[in-house]
């Protein structure tokens, strides 16, 4: 009996002991891309960069509040246009936002595997006895930090400067976070089973284009809801599955609005940003499952791969 | 005691071209091993191999007593790599502490003092590798190859960009490694280096090993010269032994002797001989 103790407390203190080596690894790892970010100055340009959107958007935004409220009377009375502006202009900057957070998701996992070996600056690293899965999921951690706090940062600004300039608040901010949140990191994961096929320029055009791709399939939805045209709906559909951050995201924008009734809810739903795609209730574990095929898949390729 | 590196019948293919064909290699503890042969002949395969950069198509690989690429291998390994980058905004130090972090050494700031005074690179512990020269960067890899004191060192190819003062430098090194029992697997193509340095060498071409043995007892040696009146003769296949009697055999014809020597060999022509032999 005491034996069977001494082994399961053996087996809990090994299973430990690997786990604390993987996160301190990772830690190194995540660590080491960071820091790399900063010395390039990668994050001043992003600031600077993002600082100069959001004056646009504030800018932008007042102009639009003013000039609707400017049509006082001659707005139908069933019409919210304080909503109807609030919700374009916030949709307008979320899709601004994923595309903003694509745009570094790509740049900072750009060279992470065959780019990296190709340069000679990866073989020092995995020889070490970090392990390529480990070294695999740090950058993936690293790379999400970065671009899952970016998308935040920069949406919790839009949701505060279109509040402060038109007094605008969607129904359900916190779900346009967290579908932001996941959208990134879709791409981030996309991006990283690019980088373990492909060189770097190769790797950035692909995720490129398949980033507008889905952009694409997400707008041929809102064609096909428009028009009731049940085979649009089913190529929307297909390639929402397949690249779902287009998915997670159409599903943000529908919980912005979806507490906006009457003809202004459905002037909103057939906007370019008002989100006529609701997910269901499996999106989301979907998308978890995702991530992590997508991650088994590019941590067997790396595996595999001669460097 | 397990060899630091045992390579048995190891064969490696991409697609239709071989790589390895059935190499076999040992490297005993504290043993200096050369291993040479012209480009494409598998030496840096087996080397990437050896340390968990490539797979093996067949074959068995362990590095001290471990499967090679299993995390403990590596835990024991140094490598350098023939063609490798540090980050440029990354300084020589800092370089050195992501070493040391990811090999969970525990050497500290004196480890790092140490390895860069090895490579002669203490005034540039600060200095951005984007910084530094070819030479440099070199030197700074092979510091790096050493941190977390490896019981084995895969060096391939590591005074390319070396100048004559670098070489002796890591001659020197390398020496120092031999007397602390480290295991070294030196791959280079620098002959006179390899002859003056290793304990062994093993010459592969075309995937496979063609000879294997000390230094000494490769090089072949290059006859006997002897010098007389009438000019320098040559007796390419004598040796040392022959020399009483063919200074016998002249002095009977009535020659004038002035000197006898025998001319020395070197790797270079046992390897060229080997090598062009297998190319014809």
């Amino acid at each position: 009996m005491s034996s069977f103790a001494d082994r399961a407390r053996a087996r809990a203190v090994s299973v430990t002991s690997v786990t604390s080596d993987v996160l301190l690894d990772v830690r190194i790892v995540a660590g080491y891309a960071l820091r790399e970010a900063v010395r390039r100055k990668v994050f001043v340009v992003v600031v600077v960069l993002t600082l100069g959107f959001l004056a646009l958007y504030t800018y932008g935004t007042k102009q639009a509040f003013d000039e609707v409220a400017r049509f006082g009377s001659g707005v139908p009375a069933d019409i919210g246009e304080k909503v109807l502006t609030g919700s374009t202009l916030l949709g307008l900057a979320m899709f601004v936002t994923l595309f903003l957070g694509t745009v570094i998701a790509v740049f900072v996992t750009l060279n992470a595997v065959r780019g990296d070996a190709e340069r000679g600056l990866l073989q020092p690293l995995v020889v070490r006895p970090i392990g390529r899965s480990t070294l695999l999921l740090a950058r993936f951690l690293a790379a999400g930090a970065v671009c899952v706090t970016y998308v935040l940062a920069v949406y919790a600004a839009a949701l505060a400067l279109t509040n402060a300039t038109g007094g605008y608040w969607p129904g359900n901010p916190v779900y346009g976070a967290l579908s932001l949140s996941l959208a990134v990191l879709v791409v981030v994961a996309i991006a990283l089973l690019g980088t373990t096929l492909l060189s770097s320029t190769a790797n950035g055009i692909a995720i490129f284009m398949v980033f507008g791709a889905g952009l694409a399939a997400g707008l041929i939805g809102q064609i096909g809801a428009a028009l009731d045209s049940s085979a649009l709906e089913r190529i929307s559909s297909i390639a929402s599955w397949a690249l779902p951050f287009e998915a997670i995201y159409q599903d943000g924008l529908h919980a912005l609005t979806a507490d906006v009734r009457g003809a202004t809810g459905v002037i909103v739903q057939l906007g370019p940003f008002g989100g006529a795609q609701d997910a269901g209730a499996l999106l989301i574990p979907y998308i978890l499952a995702y991530l992590v095929v997508v991650g088994l898949v590019a941590n067997r390729i790396f595996s595999k791969a001669d460097l | 005691m397990p060899d630091a590196l045992h390579v048995t019948a190891l064969r490696k293919t991409y697609g239709s071209a071989t790589a390895l064909a059935g190499v076999d290699l040992r490297v005993g503890a504290g043993e200096l091993v050369g291993l040479l042969g012209p480009n494409g002949a598998g030496k840096s395969t087996l080397t990437k191999i050896a340390c968990g950069l490539v797979q093996p198509t067949g074959g068995h690989v362990e590095v001290l007593g471990h499967p090679c690429a299993s995390k403990s291998a590596r835990s024991k390994t140094g490598y350098l790599a023939e063609l490798f980058r540090f980050p440029g905004w990354a300084t020589a130090d800092e370089v050195l502490v992501l070493h040391q972090r990811l090999a969970r050494s525990d050497g500290g700031p004196d480890e790092r003092a140490r390895l860069l005074a090895l490579v002669e690179l203490s005034a540039a512990a600060g200095r951005r590798v984007e910084a530094m020269s070819k030479g440099m960067q070199q030197r700074l890899g092979i510091a790096q190859a050493l941190v977390g004191d490896p019981r084995l060192v895969l060096l391939d190819e590591p005074t390319s960009a070396l100048d004559p003062a670098g070489r002796r430098t890591v001659r020197e090194l390398l020496d120092g490694l031999r007397e602390r029992g480290v295991a070294v697997l030196l791959n280079s193509h620098l002959l006179s280096e390899v002859e003056l340095v290793c304990d062994r060498v093993v010459i592969v071409d075309r995937g496979a090993t063609i000879a294997e043995g000390a230094p000494a007892d490769l090089v072949v040696a290059g006859g006997v010269e002897i010098e007389t009146a009438s000019g320098l003769k040559r007796f390419p296949d004598a040796g040392r032994e022959d020399i009483p009697d063919l200074i016998g055999g002249l002095v009977a014809e009535g020659e004038r002797i002035y000197g006898a020597r025998v001319v020395a060999g070197s790797l270079e022509d046992t390897y060229l001989g080997l090598v062009g032999a297998q190319e014809g």
